[in-house]
């Protein structure tokens, strides 16, 4: 397969070496998406209750970690959390609870901003009604806060699948590092990531339809 | 704003009291057992005084209109009675819980009072039928079924049987106040509160939503309405209360308002919008 001097037999040879590293993108981002979202919507939660001293701490939290470089952060895991515990932890584990706890902060924004699009009648609509605050946020609120949030939802899961690249700061071997090792190897920099940019921009804009698909205005709401 | 307008969650043990402030007012006026009983309420934003000390008892089955000029407080007191604005000061007591204190449930007597709003606030991702079944089955823990069989009655009732699969955007303003009372009235309330239900209304839309509430009140229905329909407050109501800048400046049986209003207030409010 080769095209005006280009060798893209390459990535054919090279293709299930490729596939492990994009599949441990897509499993970083599933993992980091879901502990993010859970986590996210307890700090949202606790920042919105009336309850001080958790909300100061939760802004805390959310705002130290927006404040530093995720690569920082990994770095953090992997070095720090061996010392604290005093034994070693995998590279995976450490990745993966330094996404979770990093997205969990940009999470915990987007919930903050699509609970407080939902305006006061609708909490005191289900108040009214004798609902209680859990059941008031998970049939009434959550349901049209979630609605408003998908786009951003969606945006930051990009930016997240993107981020994944930067494991390779602890020699985990993620999509992109799997390019890089082959474009090296195989001296076919500009065949891989030409492969590797291709491969970014099809799930990106697949990710980007289907949020402009969920924003669109005309949904039944 | 999750908190704002929300009284922190209350522990469900039910000490039902009536202050003995609450019960001074209630028997001062000759009620033995009345629906709502406030005495001596007082309320603040910041700086500035909503509520001034306000007395007011509705006995049961009585349907009362509150009214008076914008800013006058109405709203704000309607919303201190089932505890969606907690007050400052003063005693607030419905179907006999102690509205504000620590130890009622506010929870279950918000159940059992019903609230229509201004702004109608049906739950814009929920279809009609699922507005009207949502509490019943979450706080009342009726069968799905009953609740629907309940729902389909009530949307017949305030003249929507087939619209129990819309959603509330597909409906008029005047269809959708109607399913919030039906809402409302599925939970069986023993009184209904409400809150401008016809201020956000077309005008040719008020007169349908009128035409609920008023069979609602001739079937004995206990309703404090806030309101400008004076036509309304004519056909139904037993008294009218009117506030003005967070005080009741005049509390009167309805034809005695209408007719030889005591308050110049009143009489000047009344005579600015009966005049057109």
């Amino acid at each position: 397969m080769t095209i005006a001097g280009l060798d893209f037999g390459v990535i054919q040879r090279a293709l299930p070496f490729l596939l492990e590293g994009l599949a441990l993108s897509f499993f970083l981002t599933a993992v980091a998406m879901l502990g993010g979202i859970v986590l996210g919507l307890a700090l949202a939660v606790v920042r919105l209750s009336g309850w001080k001293v958790a909300a100061i701490l939760a802004a805390g939290y959310v705002n130290g970690f927006r404040a530093i470089p995720l690569v920082l952060v990994i770095f953090w895991f992997y070095f720090l959390v061996p010392l604290a515990l005093g034994h070693s932890v995998g590279a995976l584990q450490s990745v993966i609870i330094a996404f979770i706890l990093f997205e969990a902060a940009y999470y915990s924004e987007i919930f903050r901003a699509g609970l407080k699009s939902i305006r006061p009648g609708q909490w005191q609509a289900a108040y009214a009604s004798g609902l209680v605050y859990f059941q008031a946020l998970r049939f009434v609120i959550l349901p049209q806060a979630l609605r408003n949030m998908m786009p951003l939802m969606i945006t930051q899961a990009v930016v997240l699948f993107q981020d994944t690249s930067l494991v390779y700061v602890i020699s985990l071997r993620d999509f992109m590092t799997s390019v890089s090792i082959v474009a090296n190897r195989d001296n076919r920099q500009i065949e891989t990531y030409l492969f590797a940019a291709l491969v970014y921009f099809v799930v990106c804009a697949i990710g980007v339809a289907s949020a402009k698909r969920l924003s669109a205005p005309g949904r039944a709401a | 704003m999750i908190k704002a307008s929300t009284p922190a969650f209350r522990s469900p043990v039910e000490i039902v009291q009536i202050t003995p402030a609450a019960r001074a007012a209630a028997t001062d006026s000759g009620h033995s057992n009345p629906m709502v009983a406030i005495s001596g309420l007082y309320k603040s934003y910041g700086g500035f005084e909503v509520l001034k000390g306000c007395n007011l008892v509705v006995d049961r089955g009585e349907v009362v209109v509150i009214c008076g000029p914008s800013g006058s407080g109405k709203s704000t007191l309607i919303k201190c009675m089932n505890g969606l604005q907690p007050f400052d000061r003063g005693s607030l007591a419905v179907d006999g819980v102690a509205v504000g204190d620590r130890v009622s449930d506010m929870t279950r007597l918000r159940a059992r009072i019903g609230m229509v709003f201004q702004h109608f606030e049906l739950y814009p991702h929920l279809t009609v039928l699922q507005n009207i079944c949502l509490a019943q089955v979450h706080v009342l823990k009726r069968s799905k079924g009953d609740a629907q069989a309940k729902a389909r009655a009530l949307l017949a009732r305030v003249g929507l049987p087939d619209k129990e699969r819309a959603y509330p955007a597909q409906l008029s303003g005047g269809q959708q106040q109607r399913v919030a009372i039906a809402r409302a009235l599925a939970m069986d309330p023993v009184a209904m509160l409400f809150d401008e239900p016809t201020s956000a209304l077309d005008p040719e839309m008020i007169g349908e939503v009128l035409a609920v509430m008023l069979e609602l009140a001739r079937d004995g229905m206990t309703m404090i309405v806030v309101t400008h329909e004076m036509g309304f407050a004519r056909k139904a109501a037993d008294r009218v209360v009117f506030m003005d800048r967070g005080a009741i400046v005049e509390t009167a049986p309805t034809k005695q308002f209408f007719d030889a209003p005591r308050a110049e207030r009143a009489q000047l409010f009344l005579s600015r919008i009966l005049s057109h």
